[in-house]
C-alpha cells in the first residue's frame, strides 16, 4: 500500500518557506518595471500559476498513460488529482491575469489576444473532464474514458502553446523565452523562486489530496470487510478506487 | 475589436489595489480548497471512529461469548 502522507510535512514546509521567500523578493527586492510599474508584480504570481497549471494538465495525461498501460486505477486517481489541481491553479491564473489586464489594458478580458484565448480554451477543455468522467457510472469504464481524454487533451496543451508562440502578432508580454527571457537578473531570480514556490505548492496540494483520497479508500475497504457490502455508501463523485 | 497598446505605468497608489486583489484572490482560492479538504478529512475521521466503535462492540460481544463458554 502506498502511503501518500510520507514526506508531506517536509514538502509543506518547503512550500511555505519558498513562497515566503518569493513574496519577500517580489515586494522588497525586484525592481519596479520601467513600463508597467507596480502592477507588474502580478506577473510573479500569474505567470507561474499559468505555467504550473499547463504542466499539471500534461502531467495528468502522462499519469493517465500509466493507467492505460497497467490497468491499475491508482494511476487514474493520480491523473484525476493532477488535473483537478491544475484546474484550480488555472482558474487562479486566469483571475490574476484578468486583474492585470484591467490594470494594464483597462479591460478585464480581450478576445483578440491569442495567449489569453488559447489559455481559456485549454481551461474550458479540461473543465469538461469532470462532467465527462462522472457521467459514466461503471468505475472501470469511467477510469478508462477519463484516461483517454486526459492523454488526448494533455497532448493538446503543448501543441496549443507552440501554435500561439508561432503566431506573428504578439501583444501579450513575454516574460520568459527559450533564449533566457528578457528579464534583468533580479527580476529573473524573483520569477524563478516564485515559479518553484508555486510548483512546490502544486506538489504539496496534490500529495495532500492523494493522502486524503487514499485514507478514504482504505476506510471504505475496512468498512466493507468488517460490515459487508451494504454498509458502504455509494461512492458518488469520486475517482478513488473502491 | 479592442486595440491593445502598451499603457503607461500606473502610479503605485493606483496599482496597489489590483496587485493586492490578485494575491488575495489566489490566497482565497487556496484557503477554500484547504477548507474543503479539511471537511472531507473530518468526515473520514468520523467514519473511522464509527468503525472503531463497531470493532470494539464486536470484540466485547466475542469476549462475553467466550466467558460464557468457559463458565458453561
Amino acid at each position: 500500500m502506498t502511503l501518500y502522507g510520507k514526506g508531506l510535512r517536509a514538502l509543506t514546509l518547503a512550500s511555505i518557506v519558498t513562497i515566503t521567500v518569493a513574496l519577500v523578493l517580489v515586494f522588497f527586492y525586484a525592481p519596479l518595471d520601467a513600463d508597467q510599474g507596480f502592477v507588474q508584480k502580478i506577473f510573479y504570481l500569474h505567470v507561474p500559476l499559468a505555467i504550473i497549471s499547463l504542466c499539471g494538465f500534461v502531467l495528468g495525461g502522462l499519469l493517465a498513460i500509466g493507467h492505460l498501460r497497467t490497468g491499475d486505477r491508482i494511476w487514474d486517481m493520480r491523473s484525476y488529482v493532477a488535473i483537478h489541481m491544475a484546474l484550480i491553479f488555472g482558474i487562479a491564473g486566469l483571475i490574476s491575469g484578468s486583474i492585470w489586464a484591467k490594470a494594464s489594458w483597462g479591460h478585464w478580458w480581450v478576445w483578440n489576444e491569442p495567449t489569453l484565448v488559447s489559455f481559456l480554451i485549454v481551461l474550458l477543455l479540461f473543465a469538461t473532464y469532470q462532467p465527462l468522467r462522472f457521467s459514466i457510472e461503471d468505475p472501470e469504464r469511467q477510469a478508462r474514458y477519463a484516461s483517454v481524454f486526459a492523454i488526448t487533451a494533455g497532448a493538446f496543451v503543448p501543441l496549443n502553446f507552440i501554435a500561439v508562440r508561432l503566431a506573428q502578432q504578439f501583444v501579450h508580454p513575454r516574460v520568459l523565452t527559450l533564449g533566457g527571457g528578457n528579464l534583468p537578473g533580479s527580476m529573473r531570480l524573483t520569477f524563478f523562486v516564485s515559479l518553484i514556490g508555486i510548483a512546490l505548492l502544486y506538489a504539496t496540494l496534490w500529495k495532500y489530496e492523494m493522502t486524503a483520497k487514499n485514507a478514504r479508500m482504505q476506510t471504505r475497504r475496512l468498512r466493507r470487510r468488517l460490515m459487508g457490502e451494504d454498509a458502504v455508501r455509494p461512492l458518488g463523485r469520486s475517482a478513488a478506487p473502491s | 475589436m479592442i486595440t491593445l497598446a502598451t499603457s503607461p505605468a500606473l502610479a503605485p497608489g493606483k496599482a496597489a489595489p489590483y496587485v493586492i486583489a490578485a494575491y488575495v484572490v489566489f490566497l482565497a482560492i487556496v484557503l477554500i480548497y484547504v477548507a474543503i479538504m479539511a471537511k472531507r478529512l473530518r468526515s473520514n475521521e468520523r467514519d473511522l471512529a464509527d468503525l472503531k466503535r463497531e470493532v470494539e462492540q464486536r470484540r466485547s460481544v466475542e469476549e462475553e461469548q467466550r466467558d460464557r463458554e468457559t463458565v458453561g
